[in-house]
């Protein structure tokens, strides 16, 4: 069997070479890449913009930009033919490519958000380091813990309030740096699919502009989300652990989620959401109006066979619902929470319908193909671009994030008791 | 010369040097050839005379025997398109299997559809179109591959470096001609390479040698005595798919609108 050939259905008439070769991971990578670009921009509006009622939700998206990092590479790893040569793209770039630019474009941001994470953590390396130092008769994992911290101050020590003045300065540089960066990083993993002319679907200028707009939308719903999530699972722990200890502060005691801040973000993403939906109904507009040779088949596409994807799914309920929750006047967590999650499923299928919807027509315009998702694998091949292997690029976010909180704490309790 | 001032001096020869330098651009082999006018002097082009093929699908069974593509997989490097354009100005197109096998009925394959009767009274005319690789003058393919793995060589033809593809499909994407696929064994981009292991020798392709009616012919077109390029240069030849600018060298005699 060829690659392809297990989840592809033809109909009518389609070149023989032509299966959907793309699949879930190539749906996953601009979806996650999304959330990365647009969880810093979103921790870039209280570091350069000076919003400082976003103070909070600013330093988790931060952390979680960086935990999401490394699983946008994923994706594309595991949809390559040959996953052990991946590493060439880096190494001999052909750089007529749109996907050789990807190296630069992902390290550099890499460097960014990393180095703009030390310069917010630094502070806290240099106590726990000091703190780790004093302390008499250390356990393994303490002294474990203090060799890492005292190698994360990469030799600065100095927190003296001159020295704090600087970083928080260089902070600020690092934010600045890396709103165009994320918007390049993203706006580039559009660019992939806009250029690729023999691509009717994709084939569009406007494809960067698109992808960034959705991105900021996706990464500010994640970020939202998560902040909320974990603010009353620490609500719920604070509860529990009570029990046993009642000299623990109540959850009345600590910080919950923080309205304005749910509303000042729920303001960005709305700004965003209209601008994603103003492109992509531009583009819609001009294909309709223009009747390029390919409209037919697009049209016969998008009107028909993937109505309810698009129109239902993606712009009604992912779109416009989620648009009215977040407009009505008095909103709450709850809402918050449902509008979110319907955002960051209409963006996931705003990436399905172009990048399945895009090879669900044949480059002759004269047959479809369907792509059956595989569900149960029975082979490797069926495992890596099915649901499965699409859950495991889902889930590996939040496992790097649990991760990374244990050295960049999100969340410090100490402020509050 | 104390330090400061021999840095203070560097500095200047440095960016005065700067300006002269950004004027030179870095040398390209390949421009440095076009400037000594020495280009190569062979470019195929492959002829293909619709008006001779008979779908006998000789040319599919051929190349993939030639070129180690499994008889039983579903890709293959070359085909054979079956055209029925009925009175009423709907056109059934199919190619069951690439035509490997020919085409052994007179039913239009379509795909999960099934197969569609099209009465002969109904029709109006019917042809078939073989296909292959139009090594194309400005290859998209070879554009868009982000580690140089599959190139064009000085003779026009775009081959792929199977020790070096890294299988992410974005050329099989970047074809408008749909004549890409994955090589089931070596996991790499495969594609048709006018059979460069044997025109390179003096010989013609698998396909070329294959087909019985003369309906697929090889040159070059850099030969004004190559009748290929004669009928070229002088016969009325249309080429697929202009429109994407890719430049494709596989001519069509009697090439028919309908053809996709």
């Amino acid at each position: 069997m060829v690659h392809g050939e297990a989840w592809t259905l033809k109909e009518l008439f389609v070149y023989p070479n032509e299966y959907i070769y793309w699949t879930i991971q190539i749906v996953m990578y601009p979806f996650m890449t999304g959330l990365v670009a647009g969880a810093f921009v979103l921790s870039s509006l209280y570091h350069v913009f000076g919003i400082k009622q976003l103070k909070d939700i600013a330093r988790f998206s931060l952390v979680f930009s960086f935990a999401l990092l490394p699983v946008a590479m994923i994706p594309l790893q595991l949809h390559l033919q040959h996953p052990e040569r991946g590493i060439e793209v880096m190494l001999t770039p052909h750089f007529t490519s749109a996907i050789a630019a990807f190296g630069i474009a992902f390290s550099t941001y890499g460097m960014i958000v990393a180095s703009e994470l030390w310069f917010v953590y630094r502070k806290h390396f240099v106590e726990t380091a000091q703190a780790l130092g004093a302390k008499r008769d250390k356990t393994i994992p303490e002294r474990g813990q203090q060799l890492l911290f005292s190698l994360l101050t990469l030799g600065a020590w100095d927190i003296s309030e001159q020295a704090l003045a600087r970083d928080e300065k260089a902070v600020k540089v690092m934010a600045t740096a890396g709103i165009p960066v994320a918007c390049l990083l993203h706006g580039y993993a559009g660019f992939i699919f806009g250029s690729v002319k023999a691509n009717a679907l994709w084939t569009t200028p406007l494809m960067p502009f698109i992808f960034i707009c959705s991105a900021v939308v996706s990464g500010i719903a994640l970020c939202v989300l998560c902040y909320i999530a974990t603010m009353e699972i620490r609500k719920l722990m604070v509860a529990w652990k009570r029990k046993s200890d009642p000299s623990l502060p109540t959850p009345e005691e600590i910080r919950t989620v923080e309205m304005f801040e749910v509303t000042m973000t729920a303001k960005y993403l709305v700004l965003a959401l209209l601008a994603a939906l103003g492109l992509e109904l531009l583009d819609l507009l001009f294909r309709d109006y223009a009747k390029f040779s390919s409209w037919e088949i697009v049209r016969s596409l998008i009107y028909g066979k993937d109505f309810v994807n698009v129109f239902v799914i993606q712009y009604g309920i992912g779109n416009l619902v989620p648009l009215a929750l977040f407009l009505l006047p008095r909103l709450t967590v709850r809402r918050a929470v449902v509008a979110t999650l319907l955002v960051l499923m209409g963006v996931f299928m705003m990436r399905w319908n172009l990048v399945i919807g895009g090879q669900a027509f044949s480059a002759s315009f004269s047959g479809y193909m369907h792509y059956e998702l595989p569900i149960i694998p029975h082979d490797i091949e069926t495992f890596k671009e099915g649901l499965l292997g699409a859950l495991l690029v889902g889930v590996l976010p939040f496992i790097f994030f649990w991760g990374l909180n244990k050295i960049f704490p999100v969340f410090k309790c100490e402020d509050t008791h | 010369m104390n330090r400061r001032d021999f840095l203070k001096n560097s500095i200047t020869v440095i960016a005065g040097l700067a300006v002269p330098l950004s004027a030179l651009e870095l040398i390209s082999p390949r421009k440095l050839l076009a400037t000594k006018g020495d280009e190569s002097p062979v470019r195929w082009a492959f002829l293909v005379d619709t008006q001779a093929c008979v779908g006998c699908g000789f040319c599919v069974k051929a190349c993939k025997t030639e070129n180690e593509i499994p008889h039983e997989t579903n890709i293959t490097r070359t085909w054979v398109e079956r055209y029925v354009v009925t009175r009423k100005g709907k056109t059934y197109v199919d190619s069951p299997r690439g035509a490997r096998d020919g085409f052994t009925t007179d039913r239009i394959d379509q795909g999960e559809e099934g197969f569609r009767e099209v009465k002969a009274e109904e029709i109006e005319k019917a042809f078939f179109v073989p296909k292959l690789c139009n090594q194309c003058d400005n290859p998209a393919c070879v554009q868009v591959c982000p580690v140089g793995a599959t190139y064009q060589t000085p003779d026009g033809v775009v081959l792929v470096d199977r020790k070096h593809c890294i299988g992410c499909a974005y050329c099989i994407m970047a074809c408008p001609y749909g004549v890409r696929s994955f090589n089931p064994a070596y996991k790499t981009a495969e594609k048709c390479t006018f059979c460069y292991h044997r025109i390179s020798q003096g010989m013609k392709t698998a396909c070329v040698d294959a087909c019985p009616f003369g309906a697929r012919k090889i040159g070059n077109l850099r030969d004004p005595d190559d009748p290929v390029t004669k009928t070229i240069m002088s016969g009325r030849v249309g080429v697929l798919k202009e429109q994407y600018g890719t430049k494709p060298q596989v001519y069509y005699l009697a090439l028919s609108r309908e053809v996709k």
